[in-house]
């Protein structure tokens, strides 16, 4: 039991280091991909043909793309166009692209559980699409959405760690440095996966405290 | 009714796939006219009032509002919009909005007028409409016949030059229909501009100007009410009018 413990205190330096990027990977991805998606799902039902058609090319392209793929285009293929990303830069940038292909379908899956009066009401009062969607259709397409948000941000929480595999020090990197030091890899992985419960906890209760709050506002 | 013309349909033509639900509908509304437009169901009523604030786009022909053209899309069409005031068979207030946000959100966010002003007019408004005391409460805790006078409020507080009512008593239960009644008929009364799709033949009778019958998406028939309903011309009519009012 004291090398489960040691394990963690011993290398405390990597743990934190490495828990500390996987939280920025996630706070600056789920900004990125929440707004990103948003974008595309309403260019899913915008009046304008072309918007439609490009957030629907989006979403088919990146959704049936591997991360890994994803990544390994940032990382190797975009410095070839001239573009400098550092290894996180790149990582933010796939984690936010990919992620954002299905927060894309949960707003707009959300979008589809308003009835089709309340745009009606809006668009007859004169607003415009901006207006209709930002005034009444996503404010009641939320409560839907909260659910699917939450799990597909959780699924990106525990995506970061592919960014070990291109030179990026976060969470998934541990193991491999910890086995270089001799640790016992069992205790490590045990130690990660706390860390990711630990992290992951507040996405649950703010999920539980969205759905109560809106359950009863209505 | 000899006023100027404030809405003028030429011509339009609308088709749901293969079914023809407008055909070269020609129909002119003069400013302080009140149409009731009546004919059995799937006579394409209900499509032509929504071509009217273009809800339901049409193939072919002309729509001019106050003198102009319907723009296709974007801020122009949006515009229009703003000065047609529709109520709907269904209601449709904003669930997420309480009474008073529903009938203030046109005002403040389309005409950017300011809240504390909209706001006194939006209770007059309530007021008119006898729900002033349910303000705070939210579209779901009324009942159908409140929601759609809320719904009325709610298309005066732009202050339009046209309301487009479609079947707006269809949904109501039959002890709610008289008190929407009421409140369309003394907006008639007033000299709004109103367009009526509606089975209710009552006020058909006492508020319209004039009766336009549809069948098969065609104008078959328009005349006062008094000519109309004691008098009607084609086999159409004739028909339809036996089979309401026999019951």
């Amino acid at each position: 039991m004291t090398e489960f413990f040691s394990v963690l205190t011993d290398n405390w330096q990597l743990f934190r280091d490495g828990f500390t990027m996987t939280v920025q990977l996630f706070l600056i991805s789920a900004v990125g991909s929440l707004l990103l998606g948003t974008l595309l799902g309403a260019f899913r039902v915008s009046p304008v043909p072309a918007l439609r058609w490009f957030g629907a090319a989006y979403v088919n392209l990146v959704r049936n793309t591997p991360l890994t793929l994803v990544f390994a285009f940032l990382v190797f293929a975009v410095p070839k166009l001239d573009v400098n990303l550092d290894y996180p830069q790149a990582a933010f940038t796939a984690l936010t692209v990919y992620t954002a292909a299905f927060i894309c379908e949960v707003v707009r899956s959300g979008i589809n559980t308003v009835a089709p009066g309340q745009a009606e009401a809006a668009r007859a009062l004169g607003m415009t699409f901006p207006q209709v969607l930002g005034q009444i259709v996503l404010p009641q397409a939320l409560r839907a959405m909260v659910p699917p948000l939450v799990s597909v941000e959780v699924a990106m929480l525990k995506n970061t760690t592919v960014a070990a595999g291109f030179s990026v020090l976060e969470a998934g990197a541990i193991p491999a440095y910890m086995a270089e030091r001799g640790e016992p890899q069992f205790y490590v992985l045990l130690w990660i996966t706390i860390g990711f419960l630990i992290l992951i906890s507040p996405l649950v209760f703010l999920q539980r405290t969205l759905e109560r709050k809106w359950a009863v506002a209505r | 009714m000899t006023g100027e013309a404030l809405i003028v349909l030429e011509n339009v033509n609308k088709w749901f796939g293969p079914l023809h639900v407008l055909q070269d509908v020609d129909l002119s509304v003069a400013r302080g006219e009140v149409v009731v437009v009546i004919g059995p169901s799937g006579s394409g009523k209900s499509t032509l009032c929504r071509a009217i604030n273009r809800l339901e786009p049409i193939d072919s022909g002309t729509i001019v509002f106050d003198g102009r053209v319907l723009p296709a899309e974007g801020r122009g069409l949006a515009k229009l919009r703003s000065e047609v005031g529709m109520v709907f068979q269904s209601f449709n207030l904003f669930a997420h909005k309480s009474i008073l946000q529903n009938v203030m959100l046109g005002p403040v966010k389309v005409l950017k007028q300011k809240p504390a002003e909209v706001r006194d007019r939006a209770m007059a408004l309530l007021e008119r409409v006898g729900i002033a005391n349910q303000a705070e409460k939210y579209p779901a805790q009324l009942s159908g016949g409140q929601q759609q006078r809320v719904a009325i409020a709610r298309a005066l507080a732009m202050q339009p030059k046209a309301l487009l009512f479609d079947e707006p008593t269809s949904a109501l239960d039959p002890e709610m229909v008289g008190e929407v009644l009421e409140v369309m008929t003394s907006l008639a009364r007033e000299g709004m501009t109103m367009v009526v799709v509606t089975h209710e033949m009552g006020f058909a009778k006492h508020a319209a100007d004039r009766v336009v019958f549809m069948a098969d998406g065609q104008l078959v028939e328009q005349a006062t009410p008094e000519e109309f309903f004691a008098n009607p011309q084609s086999d159409r009519a004739k028909d339809f009018l036996s089979k309401i009012l026999t019951h």
